[in-house]
């Protein structure tokens, strides 16, 4: 990616992009989850210094960043040592804006107040927390390495330390889980008072070892039927408790606690990605790096960028992204995002007839209905 | 003057035609063999793929005899299938003799048998080869039986080869040379030429093949060919040596093309005279006749706005295949298309996958279907051959279906299920004929829709590949059709509608409903795919709606994956057709129109 020192490419939007890295290290792998990691931690010292060469390719190209995302892989099982090491790093190489929004994913076995306590210290001002469940029977199956109680001990060490801004992260669908099983997980969460929650449908990936599982007949996924009442439930409930159901499976208690970090995605805001597997977007360009520690640092250490491919979007791929992405989240599309020229279409009115869309001055809004057929409303577009 | 030999190779498809004409091309030294192929004479892509060959090359072998005598033997390639049986007699019609190939191990095969009786209708000097002797499998003595009890040859004259291994080609060059008879004719008399072939070169427009009865013909000479009465100026004739090989003249007993400005292959019909607009021939030769199409299917593009690509297409392919017939059509469900006619089922795959291949075109065919009659209540018979064309069932007194005589040849134990197919298949009149122990010949009159339908591949599978097969029309009976119609969410998909008999209708359209079933996406509604006879139900599945279809997670990784995706499916939907408010994809037509039953 020698192109990106070039000075054509750079944020030359007057909004700042979002830094993520990604720590390709867990202590063992849970068999739903499709993001690359490796359990060998012995790499973690090459890594890091590797990602500290990583960093010059990119110096200049970013402008100024108001988020970052530290995640993974698991970044609490980073030492001390390596989390003080990197966050200097970052801070040495880049620019960040005042209240940047600091995010580090955190599993609840890792939390110890000493280690909330270092986090703080590096400036980290959000936690995302992997707690899945708060069902230790749920837990096992999810081969979590937290139980319940841990994870109770851990939140209370949150609110403790005066992490205000944490969210928990949730997964629903479990195979045999009723929708007031579910119930029950968020029930428990909202007491520790997270400003935000991430609700995923277990999705179960071809590559996992779930995804083996399903093929070999061993496991389910729920059905359409259940999977659509979680997601209503889950939305209804949460509103209820006065959340902001702001991307399909997100919820903010208030705009200000949304992942901004994340929302950069959604909203096709520039951001950096550093690390094994991590993706880049600029301009029209994405670009990734090598899923693998191991090419990854031996393209550095050739001095090489860790790049394994990068796209250059059509207009027409850019609308594409614009529209699919906006739609999945409650702040919509663009109008002229969507129709250039400004010529509107009749497939416009279909979608608010069929309660799929609405339609707010220059935005088209998703329904609930159009989030839970997000994945093919972009199709209703011309 | 050298001496010439005009000669046919005719065999069952796979009994080693191609490859015998391979052998003999590089005995003659026509070609350097590093220039040389396999299967040189079939220069189109499926040809080589289906091992069959679809156009008939014609080449010029040049031969000196053990003697010592120059010949000129002149192969005419022919193409090997049923579908081309028209095209197969005019070739022979040009020769004098054949060599009539069997297989070692496979022995006597219906085509065998239906080429030698082409064969003795010429009264050409026929010279069984028995080929693949080179086969572990190979029964010489078998084989040589059945040339004798079911060809009714003498055994003796059989000559043994392996083209594969080049094994017997010289005794093949010499028997050719000294069993088969010169060419008679006289080159005093007016010109009569034979149009065996045509093809389309886009820069000297047609070249058509013949063979030279009497008279000659040079470039100069304004000739005619006899059935059409335009007359053309001769640019260039010559000979075939795998390239065009200009000469000074052609003249009797000789074959070979001529170039006269010819604009495209459909100006000329095979089995037409030439003769010269000067003294004209009295009359033309024998046996020249119109070829039909007997089976029907209407092409259109997948996406409609290709049409206009599709019309060009279809025109330049037609350039060079006469016996395709074609007019415009069209359908509410696929839009503008165009109905075409086809001499059978495997010159319908081969239009198709030409166009597809060749001239790059994404097309869906409907149902082949064949030509029906219909008397009306007014005393008046039309024939359809397109159910969108079905009369009013109010006004129909009469229906009739085309017969064939088919004509099966298997291995005794494959009996039983063959017969079985042919009686699903509404077979009649079974005969059963023994010509040599443990073989059968079974002949059938059966509708010839049942057979374009798949049966040959049916009849394959059944047995185990040793069954061969071949038909002729015979006549129209009287039968009980019915148009089948596929309704999506009460609205009718004109392209689906079929005329079947009525005893087939409902299996028919429980297939057609369970794979548009399997093949239309998931909507938002649900979805009702009916059957119908007129307004009777006769068949039906549901399509369940999409209850949620959104994937959990969307991130910086993610978005490429799931934007590729999207592309994909975009593309597929421009591709859809839409029915009432239902998307159906092309595959939903591909499966739908599927003739098999698996």
């Amino acid at each position: 990616m020698d192109n990106t020192r070039d000075s054509s490419i750079r944020n030359k939007t007057d909004v700042e992009a979002g830094l993520y890295i990604h720590v390709p290290f867990c202590k063992t792998k849970c068999p739903y989850c499709d993001f690359y990691s490796v359990t060998d931690l012995t790499l973690v010292e090459e890594w890091l210094n590797l990602l500290i060469q990583e960093m010059e390719f990119y110096k200049d190209v970013f402008g100024t960043f108001d988020t970052i995302y530290l995640g993974g892989g698991t970044p609490t099982v980073l030492s001390n040592t390596v989390l003080t090491d990197l966050f200097q790093k970052l801070r040495r190489k880049f620019s960040f804006k005042d209240n940047t929004e600091i995010t580090v994913e955190a599993n609840p076995d890792d939390v110890t107040p000493e280690k909330l306590e270092l986090l703080k210290d590096l400036g980290v001002n959000r936690l995302s927390i992997g707690v899945q469940s708060f069902n230790d029977e749920e837990l096992t199956f999810l081969k979590r390495r937290h139980s319940v109680k841990g994870t109770e001990e851990a939140l209370h060490w949150i609110n403790e330390a005066g992490f205000s801004n944490f969210g928990i992260d949730l997964i629903y669908g479990l195979p045999g889980q009723t929708v007031a099983n579910w119930m029950v997980n968020l029930q428990k969460a909202l007491p520790f008072q997270p400003t935000h929650l991430s609700c995923y449908q277990l999705t179960i990936e071809k590559t996992t070892p779930f995804g083996k599982m399903l093929k070999q007949g061993i496991l389910q996924g729920c059905t359409e039927k259940q999977g659509r009442d979680f997601f209503l439930e889950t939305s209804r409930f949460l509103e209820e408790n006065g959340f902001i159901h702001y991307e399909i499976s997100n919820f903010a208690r208030g705009n200000g606690f949304r992942s901004h970090h994340n929302c950069k995605y959604w909203h096709h805001i520039p951001y950096l990605g550093l690390g094994p597997a991590a993706h880049s977007f600029l301009g029209r360009t994405r670009w990734w790096n090598h899923r693998s520690v191991k090419r990854y640092c031996a393209d550095l250490q050739k001095g090489m960028p860790p790049v394994e491919e990068s796209e250059s979007l059509t207009s027409e791929q850019e609308r594409l992204e614009k529209l699919f992405l906006g739609l999945r989240t409650n702040e919509g599309v663009k109008m002229d995002d969507v129709f250039p020229r400004s010529q509107t279409n009749s497939s416009l009115d279909d979608m608010v007839k069929k309660r799929l869309i609405t339609v707010h001055g220059d935005r088209i809004i998703p329904t609930k209905k159009g989030f839970l057929m997000a994945d093919r409303l972009p199709l209703l577009f011309p | 003057m050298k001496q010439i030999r005009n000669f046919s190779i005719i065999a069952h498809i796979d009994h080693g035609k191609s490859t015998l004409a391979d052998r003999l091309i590089q005995y003659t030294h026509l070609v350097d063999d590093r220039q040389f192929r396999d299967q040189i004479l079939d220069t189109m892509d499926i040809e080589r793929e289906r091992g069959i060959t679809i156009k008939s090359q014609s080449v010029n072998l040049p031969y000196t005899s053990k003697s010592g005598e120059e010949f000129e033997l002149n192969l005419i390639d022919t193409p090997g299938h049923v579908d081309f049986s028209y095209e197969v007699s005019r070739a022979l019609a040009s020769c004098e003799g054949v060599l009539l190939l069997v297989d070692a191990s496979q022995g006597v095969e219906a085509q065998t048998l239906a080429n030698l009786y082409a064969a003795m209708e010429h009264d050409l000097v026929v010279i069984p080869v028995i080929n693949k002797i080179d086969l572990p499998s190979a029964d010489i003595d078998g084989v040589k039986e059945e040339i004798e009890n079911e060809l009714g040859l003498d055994p003796e004259t059989s000559l043994l080869c392996s083209a594969k291994e080049g094994r017997g080609i010289e005794e093949i060059l010499e028997a050719i040379v000294e069993r088969i008879p010169p060419p008679k004719g006289n080159a005093e008399k007016p010109l009569t030429a034979l149009i065996f072939d045509a093809q389309y070169d886009s820069f000297r427009g047609t070249i058509v093949s013949c063979r030279i009865f009497d008279g000659t013909l040079k470039p100069g000479d304004i000739i005619r060919p006899m059935s059409t009465g335009a007359t053309y100026k001769v640019e260039e004739v010559g000979i075939f040596r795998l390239k065009l090989d200009p000469v000074k003249e052609l003249s009797a007993g000789m074959v070979g093309y001529v170039i006269a400005g010819i604009k495209t292959v459909s100006d000329t019909r095979i089995g037409d005279t030439i003769t010269r607009e000067a003294n004209p021939a009295p009359a033309p030769l024998p046996g020249f006749k119109e070829v039909k199409p007997v089976v029907f299917s209407s092409i259109y593009p997948i996406a409609s706005d290709d049409y206009q690509s599709l019309a060009e297409a279809l025109e330049k392919y037609k350039l060079n295949d006469a016996a395709l017939v074609y007019q415009k059509d069209s359908s509410a469900a696929l839009g503008q298309g165009f109905r075409c006619g086809f001499l059978g089922l495997l010159h319908l795959e081969i239009v198709q996958e030409r166009l597809e291949r060749e001239f790059d075109q994404s097309i869906i065919l409907t149902v082949p279907s064949v030509q029906y009659r219909f008397e009306l209540t007014d005393g008046t018979t039309v024939t359809v051959d397109n159910p969108a064309h079905y009369p009013d069932p109010t006004h129909i007194r009469k229906t009739e279906e085309p017969y064939i005589r088919a004509s099966i040849l298997v291995p005794e134990r494959y009996v039983g299920s063959v017969i079985k197919l042919c009686m699903d298949r509404r077979g009649m009149n079974q005969r059963m004929n023994y010509p040599t122990p443990g073989r059968v010949e079974i002949t059938f009159d059966m509708p010839l829709a049942e057979v374009v339908f798949d049966f040959y591949d049916k009849l394959k599978s059944i047995t185990q590949g040793y069954g061969s097969f071949d038909y002729e029309l015979i006549d129209y009976r009287e039968s009980d059709l019915v148009k089948l119609d596929i309704l999506v969410n009460g609205e009718k998909v004109d392209a689906l509608s079929i005329i079947v008999h009525r005893d087939r209708a409902r299996d028919r359209a429980v297939i057609v409903c369970e794979r548009l079933k399997d093949e239309i996406p998931r909507q938002q509604f649900k979805i009702a795919i009916q059957g119908a006879i007129g307004g009777k139900i006769i068949a039906r599945s549901t399509i369940s709606p999409f209850r949620k279809d959104v994937t959990a997670k969307c991130y910086g990784g993610d978005i490429t994956r799931k934007r590729k995706l999207l592309e994909k499916q975009k593309k597929g939907k421009k591709r859809m057709s839409v029915v009432g408010n239902v998307e159906i994809p092309q595959s939903a037509f591909l499966a739908a129109l599927k003739t098999d039953n698996e």
